[in-house]
């Protein structure tokens, strides 16, 4: 009997495993960096090169760091979404302006809209590879300890902050102007 | 004269596909200390995956990124930072999936066990029906005489 069963058994397993399979995006990666306070960092705000913002400058309240690009496409789609969301005042979000050049990114940011409270310059791409960078648009949740809380690579949108950031939000006691 | 042209076409493609693959020849020339250095930052490179495009290695992306990383690498090196420290520096950013040997653990262990497992059981499945086989092969020739 078992010469029926065990064939078809194995069969049904593999086909679960594959089926599970299913949907799953490969190119999207676990971040190590989750749980972890964030990697220092000094650099230059994009609107005023001669000061320098370190790490340590933003502790205090939450904010989503959001790394883009202006040569960046998917940035560009995502750019409504975040504006919305800046717009709703539930967090600061602070731009990582990557591997991009400023002349470049303040016109994106005048012709899209600015819907960051300020703008780092990471123009090298060393700060991107510190914090595991891989792909624009990502972005990071930082709580008020400078503990990265959350990842998202890709897109962010209302979907996502709905279902993910939203509740991550609330339970970091809702950032600062709730 | 048209099947000529074809024909040295085929035969110029056939030798280009001879050639050693040009895929270094991508690479950034990096000031090496010596072959040693320039050996081990291969070979290092071909252990670790581009994160962006990631069925290659560092060795073979062409992606800005890798190249980033690989400049990063080389820095490191040059500060004498050893294979192991570069590795999980690249660990520590990007996960287990920057490597492309993974650390024996517990979510990976399946992954290193498996093929063994497989080849085990598939040996001793077929160790089985031979076995039975075998066994199996006087009764049948009994069973021929008596059809004759």
């Amino acid at each position: 009997m078992w010469r029926y069963w065990l064939p078809l058994t194995a069969l049904l397993a593999l086909g679960a495993l594959l089926y599970s399979g299913i949907g799953r995006d490969p190119s999207v990666l676990p971040s190590p960096l989750i749980g972890k306070p964030t990697p220092a960092f000094e650099l230059p705000l994009l609107e005023a090169p001669e000061r320098r913002i370190a790490r340590d400058d933003l502790l205090g309240a939450p904010y989503l760091l959001n790394v883009f690009a202006s040569w960046c496409a998917t940035c560009q789609l995502e750019h409504p979404v975040l504006k919305a969301f800046a717009d709703s005042g539930q967090v600061r979000i602070v731009g990582l302006n990557w591997k991009d050049t400023p002349d470049a990114a303040k016109r994106w940011l005048s012709r899209h809209g600015n819907p960051y409270a300020l703008v780092l310059v990471d123009e090298v791409g060393g700060v991107g590879i510190d914090l595991g960078v891989y792909g624009t648009p990502e972005s990071f949740l930082i709580d008020a300890d400078g503990v990265i809380r959350w990842k998202h690579v890709g897109e962010l949108t209302p979907a996502i902050i709905d279902r993910d950031l939203k509740p991550l939000l609330a339970a970091l006691d809702g950032g600062p102007r709730r | 004269m048209k099947r000529g042209a074809a024909m040295w076409s085929g035969l110029l493609l056939a030798a280009l596909m001879t050639l050693p693959p040009l895929a270094h020849a991508g690479l950034e020339p990096l000031p090496f200390e010596d072959q040693t250095q320039a050996v081990r930052y291969q070979r290092l490179l071909a252990e670790l995956r581009c994160t962006v495009c990631q069925n290659e290695s560092l060795a073979e992306s062409k992606a800005e990124l890798a190249r980033d990383m690989r400049l990063r690498i080389f820095e490191m090196m040059r500060e004498g930072k050893s294979d192991q420290e570069i590795r999980d520096f690249l660990v520590a950013r990007y996960g287990d999936f920057v490597l492309y040997r993974p650390p024996f653990q517990r979510n990976t262990w399946v992954l290193w066990l498996a093929p063994g497992a497989i080849v085990l059981l598939g040996a001793s499945a077929l160790a089985l029906v031979v076995r039975r086989r075998a066994r199996g092969l006087a009764p049948d020739e009994d069973g021929v005489e008596d059809e004759r």
